[in-house]
């Protein structure tokens, strides 16, 4: 078993609906017809030894990280990074976007190894969004953290491009 | 002196031995430190910057023909 960086499956058709919110809010009819909300994402980290990939569709417990200092459910991200878009021809562009603040898992103690990050949203039932992986882990109380990579075109942490 | 978090609670960086090392490839930047104690880990902090984000790559259109 292993952990498989990629987008999630039901994200695409989410995106469709809008049950997602990205940075500023500006969706007033989900809750609201006059008072936009935002959506608070999160991150979970999981064990080497799980199975998160594209057919993931809401964050589980099952297969996540537990230790000294972490809450089940991981860490609140902050996303107020409004998403962007840019044309590459007359065909093709990427949409992109990028949390504005890294994951960050202070002062913990993981002691199985983990490697990937699922990052999901809280607000819309935890649906999933991404996993995202990276060399296996262990912290011995101390702090890990996942800084964010640049918010461009070709690097942001999410991107949805057309070819 | 710097104070690390440690098992053992909180110690004077002078009296740990530390170690360092990083992963830098194609998929990540990592940085890590940990701190011994007579033989002990006691302290292992990790630092990852992802360079591959995930990507969804294909989206197309139906004609109408």
């Amino acid at each position: 078993m292993a952990n498989t960086q990629t987008m999630c499956t039901s994200f695409l058709g989410e995106l469709m609906s809008a049950q997602h919110q990205f940075g500023a809010s500006t969706i007033t009819s989900r809750t609201s017809l006059t008072s936009p909300t935002g959506d608070t994402f999160k991150g979970a980290l999981y064990l080497a030894s799980a199975t998160m990939n594209a057919t993931a569709t809401v964050y589980t417990a099952t297969g996540e990280v537990s230790g000294t200092g972490y809450t089940a459910g991981g860490v609140t991200v902050a996303t107020a990074t409004t998403p962007l878009t840019s044309n590459t021809s007359i065909t093709a562009g990427v949409g992109y976007v990028t949390p504005s603040a890294n994951f960050i898992y202070t002062t913990v103690t993981l002691s199985t190894a983990f490697d990937a990050v699922l990052f999901y949203n809280n607000t819309q039932s935890n649906k999933a969004v991404s996993v995202h992986t990276f060399g296996s882990q262990t912290i011995t109380a101390g702090t890990f953290t996942l800084t964010q990579p640049s918010n461009t075109s070709s690097t942001a942490l999410i991107r949805l491009a057309t070819t | 002196m710097a104070i690390i978090t440690t098992t053992k609670g909180d110690m004077d960086e002078s009296l740990l031995e530390k170690r360092e090392g990083n992963v830098d490839n194609d998929h990540e930047a990592t940085t890590w430190v940990e701190y011994w104690l007579e033989g002990e880990l006691v302290h292992r902090s990790a630092h990852v910057t992802l360079k591959q984000p995930a990507t969804f790559a294909g989206g197309e259109t139906a004609s109408f023909s």
